[in-house]
C-alpha cells in the first residue's frame, strides 16, 4: 500500500462510498424488479408507445412540414445552462470567504458570461413557445 | 504533494495572471460577447454596420495590444494563469505564441472582410438558420432577404479567440477547452451557405460528427497521459517521460490519441476525409477562414505539444509521423489531380500542404520551429486570397466552382486570372512567392535534421501537386471561354481588401521574407 494512502487511514476512508454505491445499485435493481410483480397491468395505446419526452414519436404532423420540433431541446438546453451555473455556484458559496474578492470577480464574470446568451435567446424570441 | 484544502479562515492565494500578456485574447472574446448582445438588442437594419465595426475594431484593438506587449515582452516568454504552488501556468506567452497570435489576427481580419462582404451576393453568403431545408418555403423566402444575417460575426470571433487560446495552451485541459471553443462555431458556420443548402448541411453534419470523434480521441489521450504522468501540464508530462515507473503503454497510447485529435483538425491525411466535403460545402468565406486559421491553430498546438511535452519520447513517434507525412502528401498530390471542382482541388492541396507542415513540425530543432511558423503564415495568406478569388467567378446559381467554367477566364478578366495564377504558383512553391520560401525553409530544416528521405518524397509530392495548379493556369489562359460561361463579379471594397491583403503578403513574404523569419526564430517555447 503506498504511503500516502496509508497515512490517510488506508482504504477504510472509502467504505461509505462503496456502501452508497451498493445501496444505489440495489435500489435501482429493486425498483425495476418490483414494478412488474406488484403493479396493476392495464395497457392502453399511450402506454405502449415509446417514451419520447412529450413528442409524437413518428410520424410528425404534416402541418409542421413533417419535421421534429426542436422547441423541447431549446428549453432543455436552457435548463442545462442554469443547471451547470448552479452546480458551479455551490462550491463558490461554500468557499466564498477563502477565495475573497478574486473569487467574487471570477464568479461575477462567469454569471455574466452565462447571462449574455440567455439575454440573446430571450430578446430573439427563443422563450416563446409558438 | 500540494495541500488540497484550505484550513478554516485561510485565504486563497490569487493565481498570478499577467493581463497585459493575454489582453489580445480577452479583447477578441470581449468583442464576441458584445456582438451577441448587439444581435439581441439592435434593430435589423443597424446590425450589419455595427457588427462589422465591432469585429474589425476588436481585431485591430487586439493587434495593437499584441504589438504593445511585444515591444517590451520579457525575454524567453512567460506562463500565466499560474495556480498556487504550481511551476507553470495554463497559458504560455512566448515567441511562437505571439507569432501565431499575430498570424491568426491578420488572417482573421482578412476572413472577416470576406465574411462581411455584401456586394457579391445580395445579403451576404449566409442564411439565418443552418437547419433550413433545401428548397423549402422558408429557404426561398430567406434567399430573397437582402438584409445580412449577422450572427456569423460573433461566431467568427469566438472561433478566433479559441484558436488564439489553443496555440498558447500550456496544459492539455486548457487545450481541449480551446479546441471546443474553436470547433463548435465552425461546425455551425459550415452549414450556413445561402446557395446549395444540401451540400452545406452535409458539410456541417460531417464536420460535426467527425470533429466530435476527434475531440473524443483527444480527450481519451489526455486521460491516458494524466494516468501516466499524474498531470495534464505539458512540462510535467515531459518530466514524467524522462523518469517514470508507470507503464509506457499509457504514454504511447496517450501520445497517439492526442496527436490523432490534432492531426484531424489540421486535415492531415489519413485523417483528412472530412476536408474535401467540408471545404466544398461551406460558404466560401468560411472555407477561407477554416483553411487558413484552423490550420494555423492546429499546427501551432501540435508544435507546442510535440516540442514541450513529447520531445523526450520523440524516438517513439518519429516513425509514425514520418509515415503520416508521406501519406498526407501522397493523398493530397494524387487525389488533387482528379478533382473537377476548384474548392475540392484546393482542399486536396491543403492536405498536401498539411503533409509538408508535418515534416516541419516533427523537426524538433530551432530551424524546424521557425520554418514551420513561417510556412503557416505564408500558406494562410495565400489560401485566404485563393478562396477570395474563387468567390468572384459566378453564374446564375452562385459561385461557378467547376473547372470547366474557369476555361478562358484570362480573356474575360485578365486581372483576376493573373492574381489567381500568382496565388496558384505560390501554392505550388515557385520562387518569388512566399510558398517557395516556406517550402525551402521547412525542407532545409528537415534536411539538416537528417531526414533526407522525407525531403526527397516531399519534393516529388510538390512536383506532382504543381501539375494540378498549372493545369488550372493553362485552362484559364489557353482555352476558349464557354459561350454562356460565368461572369467575373466586380467585388466590393471588403473582398477586394481581403484578396489584396493575401496577395500582397504572398508577394512580400516571397521577396523579403527576412523580417518574418527573424521574428519566427526569435525564441523557442517557454519550458
Amino acid at each position: 500500500m503506498p504511503d500516502d494512502i496509508a497515512a490517510s487511514g488506508g482504504l477504510d476512508a472509502y467504505l461509505p462510498l462503496v456502501m452508497l454505491l451498493a445501496l444505489s445499485f440495489g435500489f435501482a435493481v429493486f425498483s425495476v424488479a418490483i414494478a412488474p410483480l406488484v403493479g396493476p397491468k392495464r395497457f392502453n395505446k399511450a402506454k405502449s408507445e415509446p417514451y419520447e419526452c412529450g413528442i409524437e414519436p413518428s410520424p410528425q404532423p404534416v402541418a409542421g412540414g413533417g419535421r421534429i420540433p426542436v422547441k423541447f431541446y431549446l428549453t432543455g438546453m436552457l435548463f442545462i445552462l442554469f443547471d451547470i451555473e448552479m452546480v458551479f455556484l455551490y462550491p463558490y458559496a461554500v468557499a466564498a470567504d477563502a477565495v475573497g474578492m478574486f473569487g467574487f470577480i471570477a464568479v461575477t464574470i462567469f454569471i455574466v458570461a452565462i447571462t449574455i446568451p440567455y439575454v440573446y435567446e430571450w430578446a430573439r424570441g427563443g422563450l416563446e413557445w409558438d | 504533494m500540494p495541500q488540497q484544502f484550505l484550513a478554516q479562515g485561510e485565504q486563497l492565494q490569487v493565481p498570478a495572471i499577467d493581463f497585459a500578456a493575454v489582453l489580445p485574447i480577452l479583447i477578441v472574446f470581449g468583442a464576441a460577447s458584445i456582438g451577441v448582445l448587439l444581435e439581441a438588442f439592435l434593430p435589423k437594419h443597424q446590425r450589419w454596420s455595427s457588427q462589422i465595426a465591432l469585429s474589425l475594431t476588436g481585431i485591430v484593438g487586439a493587434g495593437i495590444a499584441l504589438a504593445a506587449y511585444i515591444s517590451d515582452a520579457p525575454e524567453g516568454g512567460i506562463t500565466t494563469f499560474m495556480a498556487q504552488g504550481a511551476t507553470t501556468g495554463a497559458i504560455a506567452v512566448d515567441t511562437p505564441a505571439l507569432f501565431l497570435w499575430g498570424t491568426l489576427l491578420a488572417l482573421g481580419l482578412a476572413s472577416l472582410l470576406m465574411i462581411g462582404d455584401r456586394s457579391l451576393e445580395p445579403g451576404g453568403a449566409f442564411i439565418s438558420q443552418a437547419g433550413l431545408q433545401s428548397g423549402g418555403l422558408q429557404t426561398r423566402e430567406q434567399a430573397n432577404v437582402t438584409g445580412m444575417q449577422t450572427e456569423i460575426f460573433p461566431l467568427t470571433l469566438f472561433a478566433l479567440g479559441g484558436m488564439m487560446t489553443f496555440v498558447a495552451a500550456n496544459d492539455l485541459l486548457t487545450m481541449f477547452i480551446a479546441l471546443e471553443v474553436l470547433s463548435l462555431p465552425l461546425y455551425l458556420m459550415a452549414g450556413l451557405a445561402r446557395r446549395r443548402r444540401l451540400l452545406s448541411q452535409e458539410a456541417a453534419v460531417k464536420y460535426f460528427l467527425l470533429g466530435a470523434f476527434a475531440s473524443a480521441f483527444f480527450l481519451y489521450g489526455v486521460a491516458l497521459l494524466y494516468g501516466y504522468a499524474g498531470s495534464v501540464k505539458l512540462a510535467e508530462i515531459a518530466a514524467a517521460t524522462a523518469g517514470s515507473s508507470a507503464s509506457d503503454t499509457l504514454l504511447y497510447a496517450g501520445i497517439g490519441l492526442v496527436v490523432v485529435g490534432l492531426l484531424f483538425k489540421g486535415s492531415v491525411g489519413p485523417f483528412h476525409t472530412w476536408t474535401p466535403d467540408v471545404y466544398q460545402g461551406a460558404p466560401t468565406p468560411v472555407t477561407g477562414f477554416m483553411a487558413a486559421c484552423t490550420k494555423v491553430a492546429a499546427f501551432g498546438g501540435m508544435l507546442r505539444v510535440l516540442t514541450v511535452a513529447f520531445e523526450p519520447a520523440s524516438w517513439e513517434w518519429e516513425v509514425p509521423l514520418w509515415l503520416i507525412a508521406v501519406i498526407s502528401m501522397a493523398i493530397g498530390a494524387i487525389f488533387g489531380l482528379t478533382q473537377r471542382d476548384l474548392k475540392r482541388m484546393i482542399a486536396y492541396s491543403s492536405i498536401a500542404h498539411a503533409g509538408f507542415l508535418v515534416v516541419g513540425a516533427m523537426t524538433l530543432t530551432e530551424d524546424g520551429l521557425s520554418s514551420t511558423l513561417f510556412y503557416l503564415l505564408a500558406y494562410g495568406f495565400t489560401t485566404i486570397a485563393v478562396f477570395g478569388v474563387i468567390s468572384l467567378v459566378r453564374d446564375a446559381n452562385g459561385e461557378a466552382t467547376d473547372l470547366s467554367s474557369w476555361a478562358g477566364l484570362a480573356k474575360r478578366s485578365p486581372l483576376v486570372a493573373g492574381v489567381f495564377t500568382f496565388l496558384l504558383l505560390a501554392l505550388a512553391g515557385i520562387p518569388l512567392t512566399s510558398g517557395f520560401i516556406g517550402k525551402f525553409a521547412v525542407f532545409s530544416a528537415a534536411l539538416a535534421d537528417g531526414n533526407a528521405a522525407l525531403v526527397v518524397i516531399a519534393l516529388v509530392a510538390s512536383a506532382v501537386a504543381a501539375f494540378f495548379y498549372l493545369r488550372v493556369v493553362v485552362l484559364m489562359y489557353f482555352s476558349e471561354p464557354a459561350a454562356e460561361g460565368p461572369a467575373v463579379t466586380v467585388p466590393g471594397a471588403f473582398t477586394t481588401a481581403a484578396i489584396t491583403l493575401g496577395t500582397a503578403a504572398t508577394l512580400v513574404l516571397g521577396i523579403v521574407p527576412a523580417f518574418a523569419l527573424n521574428w519566427a526564430s526569435a525564441g523557442g517555447f517557454v519550458p
